[in-house]
């Protein structure tokens, strides 16, 4: 196992994230951050207060759940739903910016583009991921990434978080072959 | 799980986790996503051989919303009445791909006896089999319970339920008294001796044969409806006598706890086992157990039918 990101290292990640997506943004007011389950939601939430921090306004945030979009239900065990929560705003007409913390072969991404499609018309979806460790296997690309790791697809990437792990790190796992 | 044929075949970690999803789903149904995708191409028979109002047309929504294809098949106007057995009639249905068949029969031991066999390879439900189970009812009250009176817990320890009246002929009183006992309820049946079953004191329950004496102290008071189709004796001298002593009028509603609340699975028979005023009164929960049938019947479909793909031989 080797640590590929420290709990500073994902601090200044997610800071840097947060002055990207305001600048490509022109602001916040636009914006509706919706994070994916679970990871991605506290990331959401860490990256919106940064952004109220920067900008002095609340930036929208909520989680989206991807679970009842899967492609693969047939496949796997049944997964727990988690809480879907879509700020009062709405996402009609706004800048929703997805967050995850791994980005790997898109499949997530195109279910959360579903569920987005049964919730409203945003003016524009982004994607931001922590990490982005390759092997697509659909064509979705991230526009905001914290890092990216080059990894085997036989390795596993462990996103630690200190809301629900007691601590920040992202390690990966196995050999490279 | 690939069958929900009776309660007892539920963990209480697997029941809790079907309220748990059934939870998110009505949140999710009730807020910004009508439809969901999740079982797109599903196909899912409601097999009803005895009649069903509430039952059939929750089954049907839950799994509309779902995407899944819904055939209703009904006793009446198909072959079944024209004497076809139930396996000829499970065959069809697998000869037509049916994922999964909703069964209610007037029979106790139908679903069993088709998940058992090997006419078909789908999943089965049951819905309401003679007088043995109802399991999806049992949930749906379990998840109405949980959602009034349970303090944020995820089971019903402390709470107490009485089930009052036709215990002998009534699967949502079997399934329920499996079901709520697993969650931690204590229950408590309010009945004529002729009305209930033999063997009942076995149950995981206490029995009373007087109302006024339990409806002070419980939380839930849960009327059974009297199943005069099915009674083929004398059980109680009349109607009257019988609402006079069981049935749930507002007098006796006034004896009740601050917050307790009034269940009943429907079809009602008003002024017999249930008056008008109760019915409508605040205390009912009555319309939100079949609002609450749709997300729970969704959470039994979204467990039974996703996954256990490579299990079953992908079909």
């Amino acid at each position: 196992m080797s640590v590929a990101l420290s709990a500073p290292d994902i601090k200044r990640a997610l800071t840097r994230i947060s002055h990207e997506i305001l600048e490509k943004n022109q602001g916040g007011s636009s914006l509706v951050l919706l994070g994916i389950p679970t990871r991605g939601a506290h990331l959401a939430h860490r990256i919106a207060s940064i952004m109220s921090e920067i900008e002095g306004t609340e930036i929208a945030y909520g989680t989206l759940d991807i679970t009842l979009f899967r492609d693969d239900l047939r496949l796997r065990a049944p997964k727990a739903i988690m809480p879907t929560t879509i700020p009062s705003s709405g996402i009609h007409d706004r800048d929703v910016i997805l967050v995850d913390d791994v980005l790997f072969s898109g499949r997530t991404i195109r279910s959360a583009l579903d569920a987005l499609g049964e919730i409203g018309r945003p003016r524009t979806v982004q994607l931001a991921a922590l990490v982005d460790r390759g092997h697509r296997e659909l064509p979705i690309k991230a526009d905001f990434v914290g890092k990216n790791l080059p990894t085997s697809k036989s390795q596993s990437v462990r996103v630690l978080l200190s809301e629900i792990d007691g601590k920040d790190e992202v390690s990966i796992e196995g050999e490279a072959n | 799980m690939r069958h929900l044929l009776s309660i007892s075949d539920l963990s209480k970690a697997e029941a809790i986790s079907i309220l748990e999803t059934a939870n998110e789903l009505a949140r999710v149904s009730d807020g910004a996503i009508k439809k969901l995708p999740t079982l797109r191409g599903r196909t899912i028979v409601n097999l009803f051989a005895e009649d069903s109002t509430r039952t059939r047309i929750s089954f049907e929504a839950a799994a509309k919303r779902l995407s899944a294809d819904v055939i209703n098949f009904s006793a009446k106007g198909s072959s079944v009445s024209k004497g076809e057995s139930l396996k000829d009639t499970a065959m069809t249905l697998q000869a037509m791909g049916a994922d999964a068949v909703v069964i209610r029969h007037s029979a106790s031991g139908a679903a069993q006896r088709l998940a058992d066999s090997q006419w078909m390879s789908g999943s089965v439900i049951n819905a309401g089999d003679g007088t043995h189970e109802h399991p999806s009812q049992a949930l749906l009250d379990a998840f109405t319970i949980r959602k009034h009176l349970g303090l944020g817990k995820s089971d019903l320890e402390g709470l107490s339920v009485a089930i009052v009246g036709d215990v002998l002929h009534s699967r949502v009183a079997r399934s329920n008294v499996l079901l709520l006992s697993k969650l931690g309820a204590k229950i408590t049946l309010v009945a004529p001796p002729t009305l209930l079953p033999v063997g009942v004191e076995s149950w995981p329950v206490s029995i009373s044969y007087d109302l006024d004496s339990v409806i002070s102290f419980v939380d839930v008071v849960m009327m059974l409806r009297v199943q005069q189709e099915r009674m083929t004796e004398m059980y109680f001298p009349n109607a009257r006598e019988y609402s006079r002593y069981f049935g749930l009028n507002s007098d006796r509603m006034k004896s009740m706890k601050t917050g307790a609340i009034v269940m009943h699975p429907g079809p009602m028979n008003r002024g017999l086992e249930i008056s008008a005023e109760v019915a409508d009164s605040a205390r009912s929960v009555i319309t939100e157990q079949v609002t609450n049938g749709v997300s729970v019947r969704m959470a039994i479909l979204y467990v039974l039918l996703t996954g256990g793909a490579l299990e079953t031989g992908g079909n």
